[in-house]
């Protein structure tokens, strides 16, 4: 059962606190939108075993949606940050580039 | 046999007898015994019958690992089936009985399965009970259920109390021997946070029985001054009778504390689990002795030579007046000492290597007991106890060199370290070759949160089996006796034959024997994960804690590679079986999950209310008179409603206030129409899609001021629309300013609905609800009856209808007043189903009935609803997409039978041809189906492909039964089309 | 206003730390930017602070804690929450905010004694010994949502939602029961 820190309300909650809201950083495709820009904003979703980006809401504690950088393999959690980064945070993307010299991007 | 030796037991307080039972019998141990060690001291060899041979079993181990001694446990309500009884300690008066046999432990009709062993091998289910194919079902099936299982099922629900509890620590040590102590006295030390957890009531391990020195004091005095130490450190906890179950991500570990076990019927909770948060998991769960495979292995008798020594020096219990050692390691010559100090026979100690010395092994001598060196078990002789062995060579075939009279065998194959723990969340091993053993990694260690090493693992965990190399790793010098080298020894003889292998067990409690699993190895089964699948080694409830290394060692040989090429299989949680109290802790009954009320709540209990569950909330479904069915009831309640009035606690409704200068723009994109546009005061009907266009939630939106909205969701819906209102502002439209409120809590909602509403709220007094001044679809804030009231015009019945809301607190008093205001105009309250069929009568959709996920607002003609001019709405992009917009979808219609009838819920209707699967082809259903009391006759509303075109054509429903539901397709508005009962 | 009940009327119990609803309480909702000067004059009105994160903080009765970062709770009077949500919503009418009156929909306990850490501490994933004074914790008891803190030496207070008082009073109850300390 994981454990992450929320940036909103400052408490390390566990998963127990939290509700999952799956990948991160996706971009909206309205009307207008072709068939295949809308087809991967709403089906296509990426399921790397190593580093993803996710979003989790503090839905037990102070109810803020947040983002995390985690590795689905080893559970390692390179950071939190807030969900209005519309890419993941240069502090995150270099921590993970630290612990993941092979990694080969979040996009 | 085993009996109470007269003096020595450092557990038990010979002071303090206590009566037991077993199988009916008046037993008595002490306080400090186990079941185990009471019932070896009361004489009882036996203890049980084995899983599939219905062979007599004793007790082999004294600790977790016990495969065979597992007993029912107490009567009635406190009865507990697979309590094994090396674990659970006596208490005055247990009641305990033996397992799978029948009629009785000593007579066993099952036992037969022993004389037809040939018939039944490994794979033996799954080759026989192949064929004929209607035999499983009605021969195999029937037979196998009611010899499968272990125990019996409690019938009584349990009385006992459970529950859990949180814990935080820096240091986590699981396991409170000598290498646990060290390392919490460490981190304590250090100042750290630290909880030590400890399975059995006592402290100290393996150390208290073997001796040794530890920082020149006695191993036992080292013990007591550092928990003396330990205890007095504010920073430390330590839990005994309290057992780590699991290690988990990011620290997590799952502890199972015995609170009240031994003490049935007090105030305490009997089991508490521990849900604990460690920065580091110090895993010091010692080493679990090994059996060694030789025929007969499994007699009433034949023990693990640890237990042996621990039952003679922890509990005054000798399990035999003559004992057999047999070994390929050192540690067992212990044994011979320990029997030897009790004043016990040694007949013999069995060597299986060919040459080993030692002060061990010369203490043995020098008592006067033979070594048979290079030596082997052939057999063990006796049919419910042991009475003697053969012994042969153990490089041999099992030529019988001599016999050695005895009433246990004492039998050690070496120790292999319980790295469960360090396992459970991806802690690698290697293959030590020279100690015979699986021992941690430590440069593969299971990772944490921060990807560095969670655990840490140490003592006889981490493969150090002599003291001195325990205490080494916290620098503490300690002494211990020269051990010689142990030599891997998997079957005995080294070349046993078929008729000895058949008898020699592996995996006691499944009944697995040597046999068995070279025959799998011959038919093709490889892999170690397989093998145990097939022929179920380590698969029963002490999940292999002694067979699954000798079982590997044996398939490795068998197929001819080395040990580390198999491999173990996968460690998993639990450690050993723990209570589903436990898991399920104060979760049970009431409180199995939350019970929503609404300030009215009681108020209908007292009434009778039949309750229909809605989300976590419970809902009046009817109100039935004395006497009166529930349909009937129903029916009445719906014709008061139609013909005078009704009142419906309304209060679960979901109410969230979304305010701000964006908050218009914000309902535009939510809803499917334009709810930036509602006129101040004004009520509008809203639909909410998700992104992939499909129909959610609805409710009526209302517009409190110039920058205020109040939403009103589904009963079930409020908390999951307010999270997704929160989801879209603060993750795609941050910027707008935008604040929500549930408010669904702060109000109880009442409607009164029917002819006489009116009426009832003038009664009330205090606000004008005239037409004139509260048309139809608008709202009016202020006192109503002498309380603070929103009045809103909307109506879910077709009927004049009135929603009151005011304050939860006042929400009781507000009922009963309406209540009384309606009293002389006949009123009734009415239930969900009442409202259900009204709301059907008048065409109106229910999400969850006619939605289900697939379906999008055109299809239920709900196109009115939805603006043609917002560029965009979320959902309004799927619902462009060509599936969505095919005329070939099932659309909303009515159905009425074409004799009145009721159609059955959920039943298609067929259409010609069959799809591949040989089923009819279908097109369409019904979502909700009623008989309708203000029409007299069955209405229903269903899904029919292009089904408004379809207007008169009449559909067969199949029903149960060969039925055939003949329905006609009509408008789903059935009752006062044109909407002027509602807008009067 | 007389006829106002609380979700179950002050009904209390005694265990190895005593468990009781506190009745009608006032509860405000507001949602503002918590770092404008109009929400720290019309607190500071009140004897008010903004509070910081996860702060609690206590003037003249009232109470007023931190919930999320655009949110605070205030805690007051039944009787006077109306006249509050009226005032606030007054002080922030220029800005961006929502002040709404909850009172309705909470329930708040009182857990009282030395041991009532260990009351909560086997339903809310929360590690007490680092909780201190002041502070407000959002968090989960058992299966639903609370916020609690430490209201007095030996006391912890915890809201949750009204709808749920009974469930929570129970699971209190039981977890309160004697015989059930955490040694």
């Amino acid at each position: 059962m994981l454990i992450l820190h929320c940036p909103y309300c400052g408490v390390d909650a566990e998963e127990s606190e939290l509700a999952p809201g799956g990948e991160a950083h996706l971009k909206r495709f309205g009307p207008g939108s072709s068939d295949e820009d809308f087809e991967a904003y709403m089906f296509a979703r990426k399921n790397p075993k190593g580093v993803h980006f996710e979003r989790w809401r503090h839905a037990y504690g102070c109810g803020k949606w947040f983002l995390a950088a985690r590795c689905t393999a080893t559970l390692e959690v390179f950071g939190t940050y807030k969900a209005q980064n519309p890419r993941p945070h240069p502090d995150i993307v270099a921590a993970v580039k630290a612990k993941r010299p092979g990694w080969e991007g979040w996009k | 046999m085993s009996l109470r030796l007269t003096k020595g037991g450092r557990l038990i307080d010979r002071s303090k007898p206590l009566g037991f039972r077993f199988n009916g019998q008046p037993m008595h141990g002490f306080a400090g015994d186990t079941l185990a060690s009471a019932l070896l001291g009361a004489g009882q060899a036996m203890v049980g019958r084995s899983f599939k041979y219905h062979r007599p079993r004793g007790i082999v181990a004294s600790g977790v690992e016990e495969p065979n001694a597992l007993l029912g446990l107490g009567t009635g309500a406190r009865f507990e089936p697979d309590q094994r009884a090396t674990t659970t300690e006596l208490f005055e008066g247990a009641t305990t009985t033996s397992q799978n046999h029948w009629p009785s432990l000593k007579f066993d009709v099952g036992a037969i399965n022993d004389k037809l062993y040939r018939l039944f091998p490994a794979g033996f289910y799954y080759k026989t009970f192949m064929f004929p194919r209607f035999a499983w079902k009605h021969v195999f099936e029937p037979i196998v259920r009611q010899s499968a299982g272990l125990g019996e099922v409690p019938k009584d629900a349990d009385v006992d109390r459970y529950e859990q509890a949180y814990g935080y620590c820096d240091v986590l040590v699981a396991g409170g021997g000598v290498a646990g102590l060290a390392a919490a006295l460490e981190a304590g030390r250090k100042g750290q946070r630290v909880i030590v957890l400890e399975q059995t009531p006592h402290w100290g391990g393996r150390a208290m029985v073997d001796g040794g020195q530890i920082d020149g004091h006695d191993a036992a005095d080292w013990v007591a001054a550092a928990l003396a130490e330990l205890k007095a450190m504010a920073n430390v906890s330590l839990r005994n009778r309290t057992m780590v179950s699991g290690v988990f991500d990011h620290g997590y570990v799952i502890g199972y504390q015995r609170v009240g076990d031994a003490e049935p019927g007090s105030d305490k909770p009997r089991h508490r689990l521990w849900r604990i948060r460690a920065g580091q998991i110090v895993v010091a769960s010692g080493a679990i002795e090994r059996p060694i495979s030789f025929a007969g292995n499994d007699l009433p008798g034949v023990m693990l030579a640890g237990a042996v020594r621990d039952y003679i020096m922890n509990w005054a219990v000798a399990p035999g007046q003559r004992l057999v050692v047999v070994t390929n390691n050192d540690d067992a010559y212990r044994t011979a000492l320990a029997a030897l100090d009790a004043g016990l026979e040694v007949a013999g100690v069995v060597d299986a290597r060919e040459a080993a010395s030692g002060p061990l092994i010369d203490a043995v001598k020098a008592r006067g007991v033979r070594v048979y060196e290079g030596h082997g078990i052939a057999k063990v002789k006796g049919r419910a106890e042991v009475t003697g062995v053969e012994l042969c060579r153990q490089a041999g075939e099992g030529t019988v060199v001599m016999e050695l009279a005895c009433d246990a065998v004492a039998m050690s194959g070496g120790w292999s370290p319980a790295v469960h723990l360090w396992s459970h969340c991806g802690g690698k091993l290697f293959w030590d070759e020279a100690a015979v053993m699986f021992r941690p990694d430590h440069a593969r260690p299971p990772t944490g949160a921060d990807g560095e090493a969670m655990a840490r693992i140490v003592g006889a965990a981490d493969g150090k089996l002599r003291l001195c190399e325990i205490m080494e790793e916290f620098g503490l010098g300690a002494v211990a006796d020269e051990e010689s080298a142990i030599e891997p020894v998997w079957l005995m003889p080294a070349r046993a034959p078929d008729a000895l292998r058949f008898k020699a067990f592996l995996d006691y409690q499944n009944d697995v024997k040597v046999s068995d699993v070279q025959l799998a190895a011959r038919e093709g089964y490889e892999s170690v994960e397989h093998t145990k699948r097939y022929t179920t080694l380590g698969m029963a409830t002490d999940q292999g804690k002694l067979s699954n290394i000798n079982g590997l060692a044996i398939l490795s040989d068998a197929l001819g590679r080395p040990i580390p090429a198999t491999g173990t299989t996968t460690f998993r949680p639990p450690y050993t079986p723990i209570s589903f109290g436990a898991i399920t802790g104060e979760a049970r009954g009431e409180l199995f999950q939350p019970l929503r009320r609404t300030p009215i709540q009681g108020w209908h209990a007292a009434r009778g209310a039949h309750w229909e569950p809605v989300g976590q909330w419970r809902r009046p479904y009817c109100y039935p008179r004395s006497g009166e069915a529930h349909g009937d009831a129903v029916k009445r309640e719906i014709l008061t409603t139609r013909e005078k009035v009704g009142m419906l606690d309304a209060s679960t409704l979901g109410k969230i206030v979304v305010k701000g200068p964006d908050a218009g723009r914000f309902l535009d994109m939510l809803y499917t129409n334009l709810m930036s546009t509602l006129p101040v005061g004004k009520c509008r009907y809203g639909l909410m899609c998700n992104e992939n266009g499909f129909l959610m939630d609805d409710g009526v939106v209302v517009r409190l001021s110039e920058d205020s909205w109040l939403c009103h969701t589904t009963s079930g819906g409020a908390d999951r629309i307010h999270g997704w209102m929160e989801d879209w502002l603060q993750c795609e439209w941050w910027d707008w300013k935008v604040y929500t409120a549930n408010l669904t809590e702060q109000f109880a909602q009442v409607a009164v609905v029917g002819p006489k509403a009116r009426a009832v709220l003038e009664k009330l007094g205090g606000m004008d609800v005239s037409k004139e001044a509260l048309p139809f679809m608008t709202y009016v804030e202020g006192e109503l009856g002498g309380f603070r009231a929103r009045v809103f015009r909307i109506s879910f019945s077709g009927e004049l209808s009135y929603e009151i809301a005011v304050p939860t607190s006042e929400g009781l008093a507000f009922w009963e007043a309406v209540a009384e205001a309606g009293a002389e105009f006949g009123i009734t309250p009415y239930g969900t189903e009442a409202l259900h069929v009204m709301r059907a009568e008048k065409g109106f959709i229910m999400i969850g009935d006619e939605t289900d996920g697939t379906v999008i607002p055109q299809d239920l003609g709900l196109g009115w609803a939805i603006s043609k001019k917002k560029e965009d709405y979320l959902g309004k992009r799927a619902q462009q997409r060509s599936y969505m917009t095919d005329p070939d979808r099932w659309k909303l219609v009515g159905l009425e039978t074409l004799d009145g009838s009721v159609l059955p819920d959920g039943v298609y209707a067929v259409d010609a041809g069959h799809n591949a699967n040989g089923q009819r082809n279908v097109q369409g259903r019904v979502t909700s189906t009623y008989f309708s009391p203000t029409l007299g006759k069955g209405i229903a509303m269903g899904l029919v492909r292009r089904g408004p075109d379809r207007m008169g054509e009449v559909l067969d429903f199949p029903g149960d039964n060969g039925a055939i539901h003949k329905a006609r397709i009509v408008d789903p508005c059935f009752y006062d089309k044109e909407g002027e009962k509602a807008n009067v | 206003m007389s006829e106002a009940v609380s979700a179950l009327g002050g009904k209390s119990v005694k265990g190895f730390a005593d468990v009781a609803e506190a009745g009608l309480v006032g509860m405000v909702t507001i949602r503002a930017d918590l770092g404008t000067k109009a929400l720290a004059k019309a607190l500071k009105a009140l004897g008010l602070p903004v509070p910081g994160q996860r702060r609690i903080e206590s003037a003249e009765g009232r109470q007023i804690a931190w919930m999320s970062p655009d949110e605070l709770l205030l805690i007051c009077a039944y009787a006077e929450a109306p006249a509050l949500v009226a005032q606030l919503s007054e002080a922030l009418a220029k800005e961006h905010a929502l002040v709404v009156d909850v009172s309705d929909a909470r329930a708040l306990f009182r857990v009282n004694g030395t041991k009532a850490d260990q009351v909560l501490t086997k339903l809310c994933p929360v590690d007490f010994a680092l909780l201190p004074d002041g502070e407000i914790r959002r968090t989960r008891a058992a299966q639903v949502a609370v916020a609690l803190w430490r209201s007095d030496e030996a006391e912890i207070s915890l809201i949750c939602f009204r709808s749920v008082a009974g469930y929570v009073f129970d699971l209190l109850e039981v977890s309160a029961r004697k015989g059930g300390e955490l040694s």
